[in-house]
Order: structure tokens, then C-alpha cells, then sequence
């Protein structure tokens, strides 16, 4: 069963059409790369799936429900995580402080309690060894590698239950050697079975950890296919529009 | 991973060397040894027990509120208002004893107007995206202009029934030896440091600072967070004002004027980085004394008083410089 199904999801700007009935579903446990030009109408639709806007048509089920979200506390509260393309880190702050940030872990009794530091230390900890990675949950974000905050931003979505966790222009700011990093962390939350959207410019990236591709442009999904049946000539054709459609 | 525990518990740094590269410890040092060279230059002068409680109870006004700046130059705010914030606050404060109500409507009173300016500022900067600096610029003149109005600029100096009370708050001791106004500061630097180490609160003023954009997307309410932090700067510049009509037994319409400057300081020579995203209620207590210590060694020196600003700028540029030391060897 889709986790996450749109059903001729339109969004206007005023006049403007960013999105034209698009209708996608992706599985658990599967990786879809979502793939367009600037201005193709993947960010608006990724930010209806995260919750900021609202669809002008069409319906969003998340595990076999119709939603409306009005806002991504409703998105997150249905599972949808999203790793925003600046991380939304704090460089001040250390790594666990970093996952947990919002959702902090308290101890003690209600209105008396207090941060609970050995908690989110033990639990951020247990996240990153999860993820193979070796970012120490004391460790400021301020000394760590791209792939390290990678790491810390991904690490966030596993705190919660998440089905979907939307990925923005993961690999876009960091070094080719932490790139491979990225990739695999993406193939970690995969096998833990959730389903995985990648936003990406990066051909190879995508070809390295999708099992699909979906090409918008200029609003219109225009191909949807299996990874290995289709190709990065293929693909790059359909960004630009030299290929009409995927047949 | 077969090493867990290790990576959970692994620290970049000790604690010594955290200790080290901690601005406010090192000035606590530098305090310490000046204060030893202080005791012999003076012949133990500065050590006696008059001075030494002189130079506590001076330093604790700017402490006082030092503590409410760090918590918006955390976020990286600025408070220009609190020394006018200070003033209203004293004559609210006088103003409604002196028409003959008890000690505790007169500080309910001055801690409720000062949160009443502290609210505005905030409002402004987190919801109308005012800047910070311009913002507390402008309340800063009309605080002041509002303490002048209520006087008339006429100094009160009669507290009416509970004028007994109130002077015991600013010269008494509940502990004794320990002056009240030492005693509240303390109290605060306690109540500050929990804050900062061990609530949301405290964690989320750190992560605006630290950046606002990644703490409103992770859901950090971060304009309600803004509000709050300038007004429990005009809160402390409320208390600070009671402390202070209480010790002097008298108001005037220019007291604090220029201590938005001293606070600032206190802060910065603490630890507080006016790019937001550090600072700790100790640094502000540290960085208040060894103001008071440059400004009372230089009057026991026998040098000249007009050498005081240098020295407190030589003070405040040196805790930069620190600052961009620091900030190399972690970049670097």
C-alpha cells in the first residue's frame, strides 16, 4: 500500500499555475527522486506534502487517509519529516541538542521538570549508531563536516515515527567524498522502511539510491518511471523538455 | 558499532580545557589576580572589609541587569532602554509610596511598568521586525521622558508609610554581612543559570541565537521566545530600579543614565557575543565586577578619574579580541 499518495493536486499562485494535476504515490521503503528545473514546481509540491501550503485541488493521503494540513505541525504529526536544504542547525549548539531541538526531552515531574540531558545523549546516540554515522551526540555542530550535519539533520526524522521523510537538495552544499555518506544514510532510513523523497540537480546522486524517478516541468509530472528503466540522458531530456514525455 | 557508550559519552574536550577556553573563567582569573595585586599596590586598602563590600554592592546594580541583557544579546538582540528602564521603574516606584501606598504596590507597580516597556520593545522587534537596536534607541528616550513626566523632574526622596522597609531593602542585610542588594543578585545568578542549563526556555534562546531561521523551522516559537527575553531585561532593569531608589533613598530623573553602556559591557567582558548565540548569567556577574574592580582600584590608585572610560574600553576590546581568538582556533 502507497504511504503517501497525491490525487490531481493543483496549486495556483493567483495566476499563476506552480502545479498541474499531479498524481504520484510512493511505498514504503522506496526512494523516489523528484527531479525538475528551477521553477519545474517540485518545492511547491514538497511543501505541500510538508504541510505549507495547501493544495488549491486534489487530495493527499498519508497511509491510506485522505489529510488536510494546515501547517507542518499537522504534517509531522502524520509522519512526514523534512530535511530542509540548510539543515536548519544551530552551530552553537551540540548534536543531540540539535536533534532534539523542539521536542527536548524533559525529566522530572510537570511544571518542575528539566532538560534531560543524559536522555537525549543516550537517545541521539542511539540514532546516529542506528545510522552508522560517527557524529558524537556531545560534538558542536560548529566542528563537524558537511556529512556529520547530514547526519544531525536525518537524525531528526528518526525521532519520531516518521513514514515519509522529504529531503531537500541533501547533497547540494557538500564535498563529493561526503556525498557517498549522504547516500547511505538515505539507503538506512529506506531499510527501516520509510519512504524517502529526494529532491535533487544531481543526476548521480539519484541514479545512486532512487528506485524511481518522477521529472516535473513547468508544474506537469512528466515521467514516472523505475530507475533501471530509464537513464540520465533519458532524464536530463525530460528536465529540459528535448524529451516530451516518458514513454 | 560495538562502542555506543563511548561515542554517548565522549566529550570534545575536558573539563579543564572547556574551563580554559571559557571567556568568563579566564576574566574570573584576571579579576582574582588583580584583586592579590590590588591588596599589596593599596597596602591592603583594597582588601578591607569597607571596600570590599563597596565594591560588591556597586557592582551588583549592573550585574543585576547585565543578567536580563545576556538573555536578548544571547539571541542576539541589544537592550539600549534598561538604563531609562531603571528610572522609570525607581520613580514609579517612589512615586506610588510617596502618595502614601505600602511597599508592595510600589514594587508591584515599578516591576509592572518596566515589563509593560519590555513588552513593547518585543512586540516590535519579534512581530514587527523593528530592529532591536532602533527599537530600544527610541524607548530609551521615551522611557526616560515618560520617569520625567511622572515626576516633573522633581526628586522624591519621602516613601510614605513603608519608607522604613523599603531603605531596609537597598542598606540592610537579611544575611548577615551579605548586603540585600548582593543577595538578590546571587539569587538571580542562580535563578539565570538554571534557566540557561536546565529548561526549554533557556535552550531555545540559545538556538535563536545560534540561528533563527533553523529554530523557527524546527518549531521553536521563536517570536514569542523574542518577546520574552526583552522583557525579562526591562524586568531586571524594574528590579535593578527598586534595588537602587532603595539604597540611594532618593530618585532623579537622570539616574542610570549611560548604564545601558556599563551592562553591555558587563556582558560582553562576561562572555555575552553581540552576534548572539553565547553568554552565561556567571559572565555577566564576572564581567560586572571586574568593571567595579577597574573603576575603584583606578580611585585608590590615586589616578584620575577621566582614565576610567579607557580602561573599561581597554576592557571591552580585550574581550573581543578573546572572543576572535577563540573563534579562530575552532574555525581555523
Amino acid at each position: 500500500m502507497a504511504v503517501l499518495e497525491l490525487t490531481n493536486i493543483e496549486k495556483h499562485f493567483g495566476a499563476i499555475q506552480a502545479v498541474s494535476d499531479v498524481s504520484l504515490s510512493v511505498e514504503a521503503g522506496e526512494v523516489v527522486g523528484l527531479m525538475g528545473d528551477n521553477g519545474a514546481g517540485k518545492s511547491t509540491l514538497c511543501k505541500m506534502i510538508a504541510g505549507n501550503f495547501m493544495p488549491t485541488h486534489g487530495k493527499i493521503a498519508i497511509g491510506g487517509k485522505e489529510v488536510v494540513m494546515h501547517h507542518p505541525v499537522d504534517a509531522r504529526r502524520h509522519g512526514v519529516e523534512i530535511v530542509h536544504q540548510d539543515l536548519a542547525l544551530c552551530n552553537n549548539l551540540t548534536a543531540a541538542a540539535n536533534v532534539f531541538l523542539g521536542r527536548e526531552l524533559m525529566t522530572g515531574y510537570g511544571p518542575l521538570s528539566v532538560l534531560d540531558y543524559k536522555g537525549m545523549y543516550k537517545r541521539a546516540g542511539e540514532i546516529f549508531a542506528e545510522l552508522q554515522s560517527e557524529t558524537r551526540p556531545r560534538d558542536l555542530i560548529k566542528m563537524m563536516s558537511g556529512g556529520q550535519r547530514q547526519a544531525v539533520a536525518i537524525a531528526r526524522t528518526m525521532l519520531s515515527d516518521a513514514r515519509i521523510v522529504l529531503m531537500d537538495e541533501p547533497t547540494a552544499a557538500i564535498s563529493v567524498r561526503q556525498v557517498a555518506e549522504v547516500l547511505n544514510l538515505i539507503r538506512r532510513l529506506r531499510d527501516k522502511g520509510i519512504a524517502v523523497v529526494l529532491i535533487s540537480h544531481r543526476m548521480p546522486d539519484v541514479f545512486g539510491v532512487a528506485d524511481r524517478v518522477i521529472v516535473m516541468r513547468r508544474g506537469h509530472k512528466v515521467a514516472d518511471k523505475k530507475i533501471d528503466d530509464s537513464s540520465p540522458e533519458e532524464v536530463t531530456g525530460l528536465i529540459t523538455g528535448a524529451i516530451d514525455t516518458a514513454v | 558499532m560495538a562502542n555506543i557508550e563511548d561515542a554517548i559519552a565522549h566529550r570534545e574536550s575536558s573539563l579543564l580545557q572547556r574551563l580554559l577556553s571559557s571567556q568568563a573563567f579566564l576574566v574570573l582569573i584576571a579579576v582574582l589576580l588583580a584583586s592579590v595585586a590590588l591588596h599589596f599596590a593599596t597596602n591592603g586598602v583594597f582588601s578591607s572589609d569597607r571596600n570590599l563590600f563597596n565594591i560588591t554592592r556597586n557592582a551588583t546594580f549592573v550585574a543585576i541587569i547585565a543578567l536580563g541583557m545576556t538573555f536578548v544579546i544571547i539571541t542576539g538582540g541589544i537592550d539600549l532602554s534598561v538604563g531609562s528602564v531603571l528610572m522609570l521603574a525607581s520613580m514609579v516606584c517612589a512615586k506610588v509610596m510617596n502618595a502614601g501606598y505600602g511597599l508592595e504596590i510600589g514594587i508591584l507597580a515599578a516591576l509592572g511598568a518596566a515589563l509593560m516597556v519590555g513588552f513593547v520593545n518585543g512586540v516590535m522587534i519579534a512581530y514587527l521586525r523593528f530592529p532591536p537596536f532602533v527599537v530600544t534607541l527610541a524607548m530609551m528616550s521615551i522611557a526616560r521622558s515618560l520617569g520625567m513626566v511622572t515626576s516633573q523632574n522633581t526628586t522624591i526622596s519621602k516613601f510614605g508609610p513603608d519608607q522604613a522597609s523599603l531603605l531596609w531593602i537597598g542598606g540592610g542585610s537579611l544575611i548577615h554581612g551579605v548586603p540585600n542588594p548582593v543577595l538578590i543578585a546571587l539569587v538571580l545568578t542562580a535563578i539565570c543559570g538554571f534557566v540557561f542549563w536546565f529548561t526549554r526556555f533557556g535552550r531555545y534562546v540559545l538556538a535563536i541565537g545560534g540561528s533563527e531561521r533553523s529554530a523557527e523551522a524546527t518549531g521553536v516559537p521563536v517570536r514569542q521566545i523574542k518577546v520574552a527575553v526583552y522583557m525579562i531585561s526591562s524586568f531586571s532593569a524594574g528590579i535593578c530600579g527598586v534595588v537602587e531608589v532603595a539604597w540611594l533613598g532618593a530618585v532623579t530623573t537622570n539616574l542610570g543614565t549611560g548604564m545601558e553602556l556599563q551592562v553591555i559591557a558587563a556582558a560582553v567582558i562576561g562572555g555575552a557575543n553581540l552576534a548572539g548565540g553565547s553568554g552565561t548569567a556567571l559572565g555577566a556577574i564576572i564581567g560586572a565586577m571586574l568593571i567595579e574592580i577597574i573603576r575603584n582600584s583606578l580611585g585608590l590608585l590615586g589616578i584620575n578619574a577621566f582614565w576610567q572610560g579607557t580602561f573599561i574600553g581597554g576592557a571591552i576590546l580585550f574581550a573581543v579580541l578573546f572572543d576572535r581568538i577563540a573563534n579562530y582556533r575552532n574555525n581555523g
